[in-house]
């Protein structure tokens, strides 16, 4: 068994140790809100927080998580800059299809984390990693100035 | 079954609860709703169904006041969703913020897109086909509400309006909500034709609404097929005959049935899928399987098989699809101009891969899956398990990018082939590299295009296209006299005045390559030809391509307008700002098509290696009534990011029978670092609403092509661009 601290709550999963993330995630702890997209770390969908960091959870062993915290898209809400992103995102209605925007959101939170008023060149280094087929970049780049604070 | 809604959502001024499960006929149930009051949730009490309203196939109204819209499209992103419930709404003057929204469940009959005669979301034409339909079910819910409420006062229904979901009477100001006339409306015959609104009347359709499905989209809630869990699920991955047309032949599991967590290896002549208790496990033993397969009759085929077989046939004169004027005659005269345009397989690449969960039970079938036609998901799984339909209970989910490839049912059809030798429930998904190499492809076309001038107009003209006839699979009836309809569709109707003309169509199937609708379906080839062309003959007859394309705009004035306002706002004839260096240049195209008239200008520059770099792009589309405006921006937006994609990057080949492509890092997408910034601007318009989801990726290429011509000179013919050609590595063939 592993255990895993998860959104703030542990969770005990028995999961080999070479299974990614994102499958332990999704198929064993039922947090189907992290998205499989390519399975080899190209487009970004499966991205989650390993202590606050972005992470590809596609290609990330569980046995490599070790004791630092995961968050979720389920559970970045709960953090000032993840809920001022969702709130930045319906404000000027980034989404479409919706499906790449778990990772696009938790890119962008890790971003503004790291860098609370990120210049344009900040967006683009952390953000093209993420594909979205919708092509809501345009939106997605507003959307970050705007819950950085800067007018968008 | 409702689904926990512990966090709030982000935005507390809008609350949406997603409600999935089986709710009559296997529809999915959306109930959305904007606050009132503290937020509650609002479910219908029990019981309270047991006498309704239901004056048509999209409007219920119980005796609380619950009004139910059923919504025959399906939501991909797109909005339609918002769109037809303020559609509905506008005309029956619910109240917007409590409305439930539940899908439509399979029934060609009640919900059968109008254009179509099944179910069908594709071709742009959600809001175009069911605009009317719509309006005349609300209105006629409506004036049955007003009649009922007029009968309780004794007075004239005209003495009284409806708002809000009440009727009132004008005079006195007595009300009465829509939930205590469901019995008296009930007894009322429909009117045959309601009175609709006044387009100045309309309070909701017009205005930019918060689209119903986004909350949830933000936080990790909104289940998608891939993410549906019925108890007991099982977990399968699949591999499908590398080669188009082969078979299984022959395979060895010894090792995978050793993994932890592997259940079964199932099988079946065109592929094999290995079940799992997780995705993990089901990878790990398709890749620890040993399969030889057999090779089918299209082993040998690649790409320069395609092409010489596409190009044989372009030469051959094609089934006339229109005739104006005399076009030999037209194209004998004045200075003639010949140039032939090509453009590749592209595959979709919707974000969600292709997936599908199927119980298979010895009377009956249960599928979940996301499909842009509902009725055809449910015919094939009756069709594959010999269930009689009314045993096969389809849950339709909100879809992950449609694009066009979920028009098709193949990955229902497998995912049910499978779930029939799994005991229980099965979740199919099917990986990246197999969702690339098993796509059904945007088809390959070569457009042959000649053109006669004389005083700086066109005078003749023929386009021959030859290409795959999606329509001739798809829908068959419509193929009709070796004419595609969706083939020449924006090539019939070339927007120009031109006196003679003549439109050809040269079927010509692809050996072993699957082909089929992709988002801008055929206008995407024609506008992509006709603008490339038209912007080769202004260089010709040495005219500026705005002025050049303007002065032939006299019969579609909506077009011209549209260019006008495009032009303007993109300051064309201002000169560029100087970029690194670079060769710069901005582009022109205009289209009318899906019912809409757009222009679009891009700015590009081109650096010495022939990397195209993307700047700026402005658009104005005339799109007659708009329903939601930001959504018609947002679609544009996404649309021309998706149409810029394809040109820049997107090329399928084949080789050995076999998609070279297998995932993202070798079927490129564009990304926010080279977005360009984009303007949408719209054209006020009384006209009948236009299609507005693929509009954008059709107008994208040619106003980039356009811009590369006019910053490089290479008049580039094909697509995806050549980086090589552009570097001035290699000459044009």
């Amino acid at each position: 068994m592993i255990t895993l601290r998860i959104n703030g709550e542990d969770r005990s999963v028995d999961a080999p140790g070479d299974m990614p993330l994102l499958w332990v995630l999704r198929d064993l702890i039922g947090l189907t809100g992290t998205k499989f997209g390519c399975g080899i770390a190209q487009c970004g969908a499966c991205t989650v927080h390993l202590d606050g960091k972005p992470v590809r959870s596609c290609v990330l062993p569980v046995s490599a998580v070790g004791n630092r915290s995961i968050t979720t898209i389920e559970g970045i809400g709960a953090t000032p800059a993840g809920a001022q992103v969702q709130k930045a995102w319906l404000e000027l209605e980034v989404v479409q299809c919706g499906y790449c925007q778990s990772g696009q959101i938790m890119s962008a939170t890790a971003l503004l984390n790291a860098k609370p008023q990120p210049s344009d060149d900040d967006i683009n280094a952390a953000m093209a990693g993420n594909i979205c087929r919708c092509g809501t970049y345009v939106r997605i780049r507003d959307a970050i100035k705007r819950a950085s604070g800067a007018k968008a | 079954m409702t689904r926990s809604t512990a966090a709030e959502p982000a935005d507390p001024a809008r609350r949406t609860v997603l409600k999935a499960g089986a709710a009559a006929g296997g529809a999915l149930l959306v109930g959305f709703y904007l606050p009132v009051g503290q937020g509650a949730q609002r479910q219908a009490p029990a019981g309270a169904q047991a006498k309704r309203f239901e004056p048509n196939a999209f409007i219920r109204i119980d005796r609380q006041g619950v009004v139910t819209l059923v919504m025959p499209q399906v939501e991909m992103g797109q909005g339609i969703y918002t769109a037809i419930a303020m559609i509905l709404a506008e005309e029956l003057d619910a109240a917007f913020d409590r409305v439930v929204l539940e899908a439509a469940p399979p029934n060609d009959k009640l919900y059968g897109n109008p254009t179509f005669g099944i179910q069908v979301t594709g071709n742009s034409n959600s809001v175009r086909a069911f605009w009317l339909p719509l309006r005349k079910a609300g209105a006629s819910a409506r004036t049955m509400l007003v009649e009922a409420a007029a009968k309780v006062w004794n007075t004239n229904p005209a003495a009284c309006k409806a708002e809000q979901g009440e009727v009132i009477h004008t005079a006195s100001g007595k009300k009465l909500s829509y939930g205590a006339l469901v019995d008296r409306a009930s007894a009322l015959t429909p009117p045959k034709d309601p009175p609709l609104k006044a387009v100045s009347d309309f309070k909701l359709v017009g205005q930019p609404m918060k689209r119903v499905d986004t909350p949830d989209k933000v936080n990790g809630k909104l289940q998608y097929s891939i993410d549906v869990m019925p108890p007991g699920v099982k977990f399968a991955t699949l591999a499908i005959c590398p080669e188009f047309g082969g078979q299984v032949g022959s395979v060895d599991d010894t090792k995978a049935k050793t993994l932890p967590g592997v259940r079964q290896v199932v099988v079946l002549d065109d592929l094999v899928a290995v079940v799992g208790d997780h995705m993990w496990a089901a990878k790990q033993g398709l890749a620890a399987l040993k399969i030889r397969w057999t090779s089918g009759p299209h082993a040998t085929v690649d790409s320069n098989e395609v092409w010489k077989q596409l190009r044989a046939a372009s030469e051959q004169e094609g089934a006339v699809a229109k005739s104006v004027g005399d076009a030999a005659r037209g194209l004998s005269q004045g200075e003639r101009f010949d140039a032939d345009y090509e453009l590749p397989f592209l595959a979709h690449a919707t974000m969600e891969p292709l997936n599908c969960t199927v119980h298979v039970r010895p009377d009956s079938c249960e599928v979940w899956v996301g499909s842009q036609v509902l009725s055809r998901a449910h015919d094939i799984a009756a069709k594959v398990t010999g269930l009689p339909p009314e045993k096969v209970l389809i849950h339709n989910q909100l879809i992950g990018g449609g694009f066009g490839r979920r028009l098709e049912v193949d990955y229902v059809e497998k995912a049910v082939r499978i779930a029939q030798k799994v005991d229980g429930p099965v979740k199919v998904v099917w990986s990246r590299e197999e969702d690339i190499q098993h796509d059904v492809y945007r088809p390959v076309y070569r457009d042959r295009l000649a053109a006669t001038l004389s005083d700086g107009k066109i005078i003749g003209w023929r386009h021959r296209i030859t290409g795959s006839s999606v329509i001739a699979r798809w829908i068959p009836p419509a193929f009709q006299k070796g004419i595609d309809i969706d083939a020449v569709d924006s090539a019939i109707d070339v927007p120009y005045d031109i006196p003679n003309l003549q439109i050809e169509y040269v079927r010509n199937e692809p050996p072993g390559v699957p082909t089929g609708f992709w988002r801008g379906v055929g206008p995407n080839n024609n506008v992509f030809a006709i603008e490339s062309f038209v912007d080769e003959l202004a260089k010709k007859a040495g005219k500026d391509p705005v002025a050049f394309r303007h002065a032939m705009l006299n019969n579609t004035p909506r077009l011209k307008a549209a260019l006008e306002r495009a032009a303007s706002k993109a300051g064309w004839g201002d000169p560029l700002p100087a970029r690194n260096g670079g060769r710069t240049g901005r582009g022109v195209g205009v289209q009318g098509a899906f019912g809409s008239y757009i222009a679009t200008v891009a700015e590009v520059e081109v650096d010495a290696a022939g990397e195209v770099h993307v700047h700026r792009i402005v658009s104005a589309v005339d799109t007659g009534i708009v329903v939601n405006p930001d959504t018609v921006i947002a679609q544009l937006q996404g649309g021309l990011i998706f149409g810029v994609t394809a040109a820049l990057y997107g090329e399928i080949t084949i080789d050995k029978g076999r998609v070279r492509q297998s995932n993202f890092h070798d079927y490129r997408m564009l990304r926010i670092d080279q977005t360009p910034v984009i303007e949408v601007h719209l054209v006020p318009s009384g006209e009948a609403p236009g299609g507005i989801g693929e509009t954008g990726t059709t107008a994208g290429p040619p106003a980039l092509r356009n811009a590369i011509f006019a910053a490089t000179g290479v008049a580039l013919r094909r697509l995806p661009i050549d980086r090589e050609l552009l570097a001035g590595k290699k000459a044009a063939t």
